[in-house]
This record gives structure tokens, C-alpha cells and sequence, in this order.
């Protein structure tokens, strides 16, 4: 079972409100967190410029050398990316479980302001459950 | 009679990965983002003309890969984000997909980029594109009329490319 290297959800107008890191080599600092999350905005922004048909809505998978960057995009614009191992299965559905934890958790915790950064406990408490490799695989379903 | 290469080109091409023609696009840059070579045979939508659609794609590749050489999550030492690399330097990307198009992405160590945009359910095409550069330098290279960093006009080249990527899928 391949392995997540890292979480980022960011808010519609690219600020990063989420990151977590589950183990890559060398830290990155918070502001290298901040300008990669808008840079993935952008380059989400003109892959839809670059169709060549109509109906784009960005980037869905980018295959890079070392690992793999899975996309969900929200129909508010709100992105979740996971930073994964190459090849790595079943990230879609866990991608989309994340939207449900964060619907659940953060966008119905009455102190939770919108496109903020996340603070919510419960949310991360069942993200990392949902995170943990083998439960990654039964969402696969 | 055989100057450039004619039936010689190795490696042999690989198979195809589909069948059908869905390529829409091909994109040729060299180090300096100048355009060499630009075809399409499916291109309904365009937004842009063409000399903004070059320079976007080549903003576009650029930026990607500065952002896969920063988020590498198997090596420590990344420097900044944004620092100019060398081709083959960092960690780079081989592709990406959207729901409308497959962006498949080779970079030569001269810095040469081949950019073949296809349709999203296409396969892996890294060999297809190392066949492509393997052309590039057959048909382009090896044309002792062919000054580096113009344009691309030469006749053999572009019939023998349009063919394979034909055949391609």
C-alpha cells in the first residue's frame, strides 16, 4: 500500500486554509506551504484556459517524478489536493471523503468562518482515521 | 539517397496505446520558450491567438515544474521556490490530466520541450514522446538547413510526425 505524503485544501480565491504533512523528506516552511497552494491555483486557473475543447474544470491528476498530485475541486472552488506516492489507488474517493468530513465538521462548526484557515478538532480527528493506509483502500469500495 | 536517416530511426516506435485519432495538439519549445513547431488536428475551442496560447503554455510548463521541484516530497534539499533550474535538475512531471485533455510533457537535456495534448483516457506516452524527440533530432537536427532555434519547416519532418501521431490514437 502506497503511501500520502501530504494534505492541502485550499479556499477559492487559492489562500491555503488546510496543510498537513504525513511524513515527506525536509520540512517546508509555512510560507513555502502558502505560495505553492496559490501557485496550484493558478496553474489550475490556466489548464482551463488551455483546453482544447470546452467544459475544462482544471487539473484532476498531475504525474510527476517522485509522486503523484491527486485534485478535487468543490463546485464552490473549494480545492483538496493529496501529495501521494506514484500510482498510488482509490485517492479520488478519498478525496471526496475529505469533502464530506469537511462539510460535516468544518463548514457546520458554528465557530468557523468562511475561507479562514480550518481549527476544528473533530475534523482532524476523522481525517486522520480516514488518512490511516488501510482504510484508504476500503474506500476504494 | 538516404540523407537523413530515411527507415533507420531507432528506437522502432512503439505501439500505439489506443485506437482512434484523439490527439488535438502538439507543442514544440526550445530552451528559450521560443515556439518551434506547433500542430493541431482537433482544436474546437481557442481562446487566445496563437502567439499568447504559446507563451501561456510555456508560463504554464515553467511554473509546474518549479512547483514539482518544490513540493518533491522524497528529497530535503529543494532550494526555493521559483529558482531557475537546469533541465533534468529537480524533480520534474511527465504528465496531467483534466476531464477535457491529457497533457503529456518531455524535456530534452538541450532543454528542448515536446508537449503532445491528447484525449484524457490516453495512456502512458513518455515512449511516444521519446520517439518524437528521436524525429526531432533525425528530421531537424541532422538538416544542415536547419538553424537551431527557428522554426520548424521541414517537409519530412512534419509529414513523418503527422503520420505517427495519426497512428498514434
Amino acid at each position: 500500500m502506497a503511501a500520502i505524503y501530504s494534505l492541502y485544501i485550499i479556499n477559492k480565491s487559492g489562500g491555503l486554509i488546510f496543510c498537513k504533512d504525513y511524513g515527506s523528506a525536509g520540512k517546508m516552511d509555512t510560507n513555502d506551504s502558502l505560495r505553492l497552494a496559490s501557485l496550484w491555483h493558478s496553474m489550475h486557473a490556466i489548464s482551463q484556459q488551455l483546453s482544447p475543447v470546452n467544459g475544462c474544470a482544471g487539473i484532476e491528476l498531475l504525474q510527476a517524478d517522485t509522486f503523484d498530485l491527486h485534485c478535487f475541486q468543490s463546485l464552490t472552488g473549494t480545492k483538496f489536493f493529496v501529495v501521494c506516492e506514484p500510482g498510488t489507488l482509490h485517492m479520488e474517493s478519498l478525496l471526496k471523503y475529505i469533502y464530506e468530513l469537511y462539510t460535516d465538521y468544518v463548514l457546520k462548526n458554528p465557530f468557523y468562518e468562511m475561507e479562514m484557515p480550518i481549527r476544528c478538532e473533530l475534523f482532524d480527528i476523522n481525517l486522520s482515521q480516514a488518512v490511516q493506509k488501510d482504510r484508504v483502500a476500503l474506500l476504494g469500495r | 539517397m538516404q540523407f537523413f536517416g530515411g527507415s533507420e530511426i531507432s528506437p522502432s516506435p512503439p505501439p500505439p496505446t489506443v485506437s482512434g485519432n484523439n490527439a488535438h495538439m502538439l507543442y514544440v519549445f526550445n530552451r528559450n520558450g521560443v515556439c518551434l513547431l506547433y500542430r493541431e488536428w482537433n482544436r474546437p475551442l481557442k481562446t487566445l491567438n496563437p502567439q499568447q496560447d504559446h507563451k501561456l503554455m510555456f508560463g504554464l510548463l515553467f511554473s509546474l515544474k518549479s512547483l514539482t521541484a518544490k513540493m518533491d516530497p522524497t528529497s530535503a534539499e529543494k532550494g526555493n521556490l521559483g529558482v531557475p533550474q537546469l533541465p533534468g535538475q529537480g524533480c520534474s512531471f511527465h504528465s496531467f490530466r483534466t476531464n477535457t485533455y491529457k497533457l503529456s510533457f518531455m524535456e530534452s537535456p538541450s532543454g528542448i520541450k515536446i508537449i503532445l495534448v491528447t484525449h484524457p483516457r490516453t495512456g502512458d506516452l513518455r515512449e511516444s514522446l521519446k520517439y518524437i524527440y528521436n524525429l526531432y533530432v533525425e528530421y531537424v537536427v541532422k538538416n544542415p538547413l536547419y538553424f537551431p532555434g527557428a522554426p520548424i519547416k521541414c517537409e519530412l519532418f512534419n509529414s513523418t510526425l503527422d503520420q505517427y501521431v495519426r497512428g498514434l490514437g
